[in-house]
């Protein structure tokens, strides 16, 4: 077991996410950062759905009552071993009785912690992934216990990995929505030559962006939305779903995130930059 | 050879929409469910595969891999030709009990008076149609019903309240619904249907298909504390009937 001693602002459990249940309303849930967090599985030489604690902002304490091995990603954030700080992307062994714990943020807003085959706890309709009220919680809590596997030894091939950090990219490669026929010349000169930022309003479910590009007022009926999918309110307010995001809406999709770019914007914050650039089209702006 | 001539267009690199008609339509939700049906028996990979319908669209989900669109357009096209007569999957008629007392119908009165109707006579209208369900989103296990009467149709509440009960069933502009979980809602409240639209722990753990119908029936406090028991030890039978049309 592993026992969340502080919890932290919002820490959770993430895999790969839900599947085949779009049709119900359930949302796919899962790594916000999925770039970050596949990393780290194949350094763990993990399942690639395995389960990774996902943690915002403020990171949590953890004491291991087993011993494992572990590897940590995505967000820069200091992070102590029994009160020695740790690296990025490199596995540590970790004795029982060992202590992580989170300190300060230094860039980006999501980090992975990941386990030697993945975190154990209960499965809800074929995923790990916390999402409230499907799993009886939305996010661990104080005291929390986490099951994962005793792990005493095992021979990896590499101990560390060289990353590219992507915490400072500020592009969001898109491809066109089923909308985005409906954008006027207008709208798409803001659309791709406008840096935007981050809103206040952003979490798993969607990222609103503070600055707005021309309205519109064409009624749709409602129809499937994706994680990366981004909407175009009637006041031109722009709205990108994520992991957590629903799964119908009847606001015109103009625009859909690469899957790197999901990433990306998962780790940004209120205020951060982020501007578009249309994949494979090349366009006059 | 269907009647309705679809649209196809790419939704990002992994998904793909067609579309009908922008009309709510039964025809239109038949034909739909029949191509969804043939899509997913003679065509595609459920195992890879994720279809979404709702209204006039579905939405085909490929997470994993990028779409060859060019090849895909043309195949849907063939695919939608050639399932003109195909069956849809079978629909049923699912009867759901609300409890109009005015603890769970928190704005029954005030909706009797702004649509200037007793509130049995309310209840009777909203329990006497049958409603289609063009879709499942929004929450999980969340219906979009259609079929709501015109003497029914009630504007939003101004404010949305932050906190509406799990099972309350709304009225809002052409709409009635019930809330699968708690949560905010704009919705004018009339009652509580306590059959749970979405549990995690059963196997199939949303009764309701896109296509179905539902119709409501009122129940007194007692039968609806009665039935929540049911519900919660195991032994509660949906009503459910076959429904061809």
């Amino acid at each position: 077991m592993l026992k969340v001693l502080k919890s932290g602002f919002f820490t959770t459990i993430q895999d790969n996410g839900r599947f085949g249940y779009l049709n119900k309303g359930v949302p796919v849930a899962g790594y916000m950062d999925s770039y970050s967090a596949s990393k780290l599985n194949k350094l763990l030489d993990n399942l690639s759905n395995a389960a990774v604690m996902e943690i915002t902002m403020t990171g949590p304490t953890l004491l291991f009552e087993e011993p494992t091995y572990i590897c940590l990603g995505g967000a820069n954030i200091s992070v102590t071993l029994n009160n020695n700080p740790i690296e990025q992307y490199k596995i540590y062994k970790i004795e029982k009785g060992d202590i992580i714990s989170y300190g300060r943020l230094k860039k980006g807003f999501r980090n992975y912690l990941a386990i030697k085959n993945g975190f154990k706890s209960p499965e809800v309709i074929g995923s790990r992934s916390f999402y409230y009220p499907l799993t009886s919680k939305s996010h661990l809590t104080d005291l929390t216990g986490l099951p994962y596997e005793r792990c005493e030894a095992y021979n990896f091939k590499i101990s560390e990995l060289k990353v590219d950090s992507f915490l400072d990219e500020k592009i969001l490669y898109v491809a066109i929505g089923p909308e985005f026929e409906l954008l006027s010349d207008r709208q798409l000169e803001q659309l791709f030559s406008k840096e935007f930022s981050v809103a206040k309003e952003y979490n798993r479910m969607a990222y609103q962006l503070e600055e707005t590009i021309n309205g519109h007022s064409y009624a749709m009926l409602t129809s499937a939305t994706l994680p990366g999918t981004i909407q175009i309110t009637p006041s031109g307010k722009l709205i990108v779903l994520m992991k957590d995001g629903q799964t119908t809406g009847g606001y015109p999709r103009i625009l859909q995130l690469s899957d790197k770019a999901i990433s990306i914007l998962a780790q940004k914050k209120y205020g951060d930059a982020i501007s578009f650039k249309l994949k494979g089209i090349s366009t006059k702006f | 050879m269907s009647k309705f001539s679809i649209s196809i267009r790419p939704f990002g690199i992994h998904a793909i929409l067609v579309e009908w008609p922008n009309e709510v339509d039964e025809a239109i939700l038949n034909d739909i469910l029949k191509f969804t049906n043939y899509l997913e028996t003679n065509c595609l990979d459920v195992k890879k595969w994720e279809i979404v319908p709702a209204y006039n669209s579905i939405t085909l989900i490929l997470r994993k891999e990028p779409i060859d669109f060019d090849r895909l357009i043309k195949r849907l096209k063939q695919w939608h030709d050639e399932c003109g007569d195909r069956a849809p999957k079978q629909k049923y008629l699912w009867r759901l009990p609300v409890c109009y007392d005015l603890d769970f119908g928190i704005d029954l009165e005030e909706v009797a008076k702004t649509l200037s109707v007793t509130i049995s006579e309310l209840i009777k209208q909203h329990t006497e149609n049958v409603y289609t369900v063009f879709g499942i989103g929004f929450l999980p296990g969340f219906m979009y019903l259609g079929g709501l009467p015109k003497s029914l149709e009630i504007q939003r509440r101004a404010a949305p309240r932050l906190k509406v009960q799990k099972g309350a069933v709304g009225l809002a502009g052409k709409q009635t619904g019930i809330y699968p979980q708690e949560s905010p809602g704009g919705w004018n409240i009339i009652g509580n249907c306590c059959v749970p639209m979405f549990n995690p722990k059963d196997e199939n753990p949303c009764f309701v298909n896109v296509g179905d119908k539902v119709q409501f029936y009122a129940v007194e406090r007692a039968a609806y504390d009665l039935h929540k028991i049911e519900i919660e030890v195991g032994i509660y039978t949906l009503e459910k009937t076959e429904y061809d049309a």
